[in-house]
């Protein structure tokens, strides 16, 4: 149907990426990748449990030979620990794809814009392919773009917080400028918003808690699915124009006189 | 001799190495990922790099997240 996109020597055709935090299980994580069909899952990097080392891992459930894994730097405050973050992912998970996240306040989650140019930076020169989780703020992207990202990913709303789609017009400034894949992340709250963004230009949705957080995660992971579809469907077929006023459907001649 | 093992002390036999370390633990495990004193130690390198006492040791892997 849609055409497929790359993220350095990454190629995808599913346009939905997700999340692997906040499921009840591993299996039900399991069951909405599935249903999503989305063919890349991103994972973050912890501690491991000392006392228990043998237990039954996430990757142990849904394998990487089946979906792409996407390690992501969530917890960094500095550049300097999501440098050191990214390169342990990369030694664990034998991937050079990295979601770039350096968080600049526990409240909002909002990116901390110049430690995530700086980490980006140091990452991109040691052959890492960097998705950035960035504000939305078309001058940070086209920086991120110009230090070599593969992509750029600014946010929607807050992480985890559904609100949808918060600042359309930068985002659409953001996707007429970049010349790199633009993936909404953070902030999909249902099916609408992710559809949006898809007709907006966006070329893929990532999303965690948009499925995770919904009463049936595997049925809203199929309206993930669908959505992301009819809306890239929609931005491809060019939608009308916008017109304050009413323009008849059906032909204005021939209209009976009783 | 002491060290830090993801922020708890622990006592190991000296001149341990990391690949040594992960044997104890039952951590040989193809996804994990280990920093000593904030730097990556690699894969590669797990059988001759030399735990020293008072040694910062980070023992990753990857969980559920988003």
């Amino acid at each position: 149907m849609s055409t497929a996109y790359t993220l350095g020597r990454h190629r995808f055709t599913s346009r939905l990426i997700i999340g692997s935090g906040k499921y009840k299980s591993f299996h039900e994580n399991l069951a909405c990748l599935e249903a999503s069909g989305a063919e890349m899952m991103t994972v973050a990097l912890r501690r491991v449990e000392l006392t228990t080392p043998n237990g039954e891992g996430l990757l142990d459930v849904i394998s990487p030979k089946r979906v792409v894994i996407l390690p992501n730097t969530a917890g960094c405050y500095t550049a300097q620990d999501a440098v050191l973050t990214a390169k342990l992912a990369r030694e664990a998970l034998e991937t050079d794809l990295i979601k770039l996240e350096v968080i600049g306040d526990t409240k909002t989650l909002f990116p901390d814009v110049p430690a995530t140019l700086e980490a980006a930076k140091i990452l991109i020169q040691d052959g890492f392919t960097v998705l950035p989780y960035i504000t939305d703020d078309p001058v940070a992207c086209k920086r991120l773009e110009e230090l070599g990202c593969a992509a750029v990913m600014p946010l929607a709303a807050p992480i985890g917080s559904g609100l949808g789609i918060r600042n359309p017009a930068n985002l659409l400034i953001i996707l007429e400028q970049a010349k790199v894949p633009v993936i909404v992340d953070a902030g999909v709250g249902t099916a609408s918003d992710a559809a949006v963004a898809m007709e907006l230009g966006a070329t893929a949705v990532l999303m965690n808690t948009g499925i995770a957080g919904a009463k049936d995660p595997v049925k809203m992971a199929e309206a993930m699915r669908l959505a992301i579809a009819a809306g890239r469907l929609a931005y491809e077929a060019g939608r009308m124009p916008r017109r304050l006023y009413a323009s008849a459907s059906s032909p204005l001649d021939g209209i009976a006189s009783f | 001799m002491n060290v830090s093992i993801n922020g708890k002390n622990h006592e190991i036999p000296p001149n341990f190495t990391v690949k040594q370390l992960l044997q104890m633990l039952q951590l040989e495990q193809p996804r994990v990922a280990v920093a000593v004193n904030a730097e990556i130690v690699p894969r590669s390198t797990f059988d001759h790099h030399q735990l020293a006492a008072g040694d910062r040791i980070e023992i990753l892997h990857p969980v559920g997240g988003g």
